[in-house]
């Protein structure tokens, strides 16, 4: 249902499924990730998903010691820090998501323009099983 | 272009000390910055003659569970029944108010106007207020990945370091520099130099009995990982602005009827304000467009250009966003900000001062009040009233520049002494 609204919730359910989907303007062509309902550029409303190819280059990044308490109990801390940043996809549009891949003892050495391949995160959060979208070092 | 239907102008300005003030509310500080401010006006004046009142405030809903602030702190200073709103744009809600403020004596609407911010945050634990600022970014699709607020701007720091070639010890020099100024301003929270820092840890030693830290300068102590930890790669602790309680207020008026009030007023020669997109929006993440878009609307405005501004407060919320700014304000080309920097050019005694009053990361940063707390400082240093960091050469044109969430947002002043 909520893949009709081209919203947060019909992306997330593709992540459910291991797929990461944009949006692309019937009218004018352009594409966005993460989705829009309405196209920002020409203000149609005539979208369809589009499925990215999974290949990027990474844009800006943290390794992240004091995380939010989602990332905390996930078993992320100071001593075990994560890595967050932005990736810009071959297609054109970039997204924020978990680095995974890197030796984040040695943050200096983890390089922007680093190429990237998607990947994909499951991860139990109390009863649930959630999946996240991830990006490693292609 | 943008311009005013009539003139406004800055009569009067205060604000309470920026600090953690526990048993305070943002009521109780609200009041100590609106009774600076009317001894501020110097020839005096009866606050029954206000007509309207703006509100810069983030999350007192959050930061106290008072979902609803305009009537109270207006309660607070006698202001009901009139006009009393909330702005509300993250960290760039006071500079927020300000606009609303001048656009509503420059409608004609009002002649009078109280305009002002609040926050009160160190009620909370580190922990609650990082959850409490990063609502302040994308809820749906930056939160979910990990971002903090230091890890959005941590990550804008990567990106302007991989492009121009500056490095961590960049960084490092900003929160010397702005150390330096703070140490001159008594409102500040951290009024201290670094040099003062190391001598609070080695005195701490001492008193403990345990053996006493040394370091061969300042920046050795903000490379050691010990006294200045990793927060966010590459921020570090002396890179993140602190956890602030602290108000502003400033008395706006039209411009025919400012000597009433003062034989000193400020005009406000431009008022600009930009929106723009999350992070994982923008095509270029080594600068912050909304910074250059309100910039280059308040210049126009104003008829002036970056090399005529003599006093700048920026949103240093986190050290390299200093260094952005200056160069999103057109003060030194792309790529050339963290040399300038590094060169001294925006210290106290520089070519271009930046942050004489400590900026955020040492005066404190109250998120609510950051805005119309940049303005206080321009009122000072344009009015010769700065004290030991007063700027040399009766400067007459002074900007603000105030960024909300991860730069969705910034609202840019310029005031002027004639």
């Amino acid at each position: 249902m909520s893949k009709d609204l081209f919203s947060a919730a019909g992306f997330y359910e593709f992540v459910d499924e291991k797929k990461l989907m944009g949006t692309k303007c019937k009218s004018c062509g352009e594409l966005f990730l993460p989705p829009r309902p309405l196209c920002s550029s020409c203000h149609s409303e005539d979208m369809e998903w589009v499925e990215m190819g999974g290949k990027g280059k990474l844009e800006a990044f943290t390794v992240t010691l004091y995380g939010p308490t989602r990332m905390v109990e996930a078993g992320y801390s100071a001593k075990n820090p994560y890595c967050v940043g932005i990736v810009r996809m071959d297609e054109g549009p970039a997204i924020s998501a978990q680095i995974l891949g890197f030796d984040l003892s040695k943050p200096e050495e983890i390089k922007v323009g680093t190429p990237m391949s998607l990947t994909f995160i499951d991860r139990k959060e109390g009863e649930e099983e959630k999946t996240y979208i991830g990006f490693e070092p292609a | 272009m943008k311009k005013f239907n009539r003139g406004v102008a800055l009569v009067g300005a205060g604000m309470s000390s920026f600090g953690a003030f526990p048993g305070k509310t943002t009521r109780d500080l609200f009041v100590e910055a609106f009774r600076e401010m009317h001894a501020s006006v110097d020839k005096g004046f009866d606050p029954n003659d206000i007509d309207e009142c703006y509100f810069g405030n983030y999350s007192s809903s959050q930061f106290e569970g008072q979902g609803f602030t305009a009537p109270f702190i207006a309660n607070a200073v006698g202001m009901n029944p009139r006009p009393a709103i909330r702005a509300e744009n993250a960290c760039a809600s006071s500079g927020t108010a300000v606009r609303l403020g001048i656009t509503a004596i420059a409608s004609g609407i009002a002649d009078m106007v109280l305009v002002g911010g609040y926050e009160k945050e160190t009620d909370r634990s580190t922990e609650e207020v990082t959850a409490i600022l990063a609502t302040a970014s994308d809820n749906l699709y930056e939160n979910v990945a990990g971002f903090t607020f230091p890890g959005l701007y941590a990550a804008l720091s990567t990106a302007y370091m991989h492009r121009y070639g500056a490095t961590p010890e960049t960084m490092m020099k900003v929160a010397l520099q702005n150390h330096e100024n703070g140490a001159l301003n008594p409102k500040a929270q951290f009024g201290k130099r670094i040099s003062d820092f190391i001598k609070m840890k080695q005195r701490s030693a001492e008193k403990k009995g345990k053996p006493i830290p040394e370091w061969d300068d300042e920046m050795a102590f903000l490379r050691d990982p010990r006294a200045n930890p990793v927060i966010s790669w590459p921020m570090r602790l002396f890179d993140c602005s602190p956890v602030s309680d602290g108000a502003a207020a400033l008395l706006l008026v039209a411009e025919d009827m400012a000597h009433n009030f003062t034989d000193k007023p400020l005009y406000v020669r431009a008022s600009a304000l930009a929106s723009g997109v999350p992070m994982h929006d923008r095509s270029d993440l080594s600068m912050i467009e909304t910074a250059t878009q309100a910039g280059q609307t308040a210049y126009e405005m104003a008829g002036v250009g970056p090399k005529d501004i003599q006093v700048c407060e920026v949103h240093d919320c986190f050290t390299m966003t200093q260094v952005i700014a200056t160069e999103d304000l057109g003060f030194f080309a792309r790529g050339e900000g963290w040399r300038a920097l590094e060169e001294g050019r925006t210290a106290r005694d520089g070519d271009r001062p930046i942050n004489t009053s400590g900026g955020l990361k040492s005066k404190g940063h109250p998120v609510g009040a950051s805005g119309a707390g940049q303005v206080i400082e321009v009122w000072k240093q344009l009015r010769g009233e700065a004290g030991e960091r007063q700027l040399p050469g009766e400067p007459a044109l002074g900007l603000t520049h105030n960024l909300g969430g991860s730069g969705q947002v910034c609202a840019v002043h310029i005031f002027e002494r004639r």
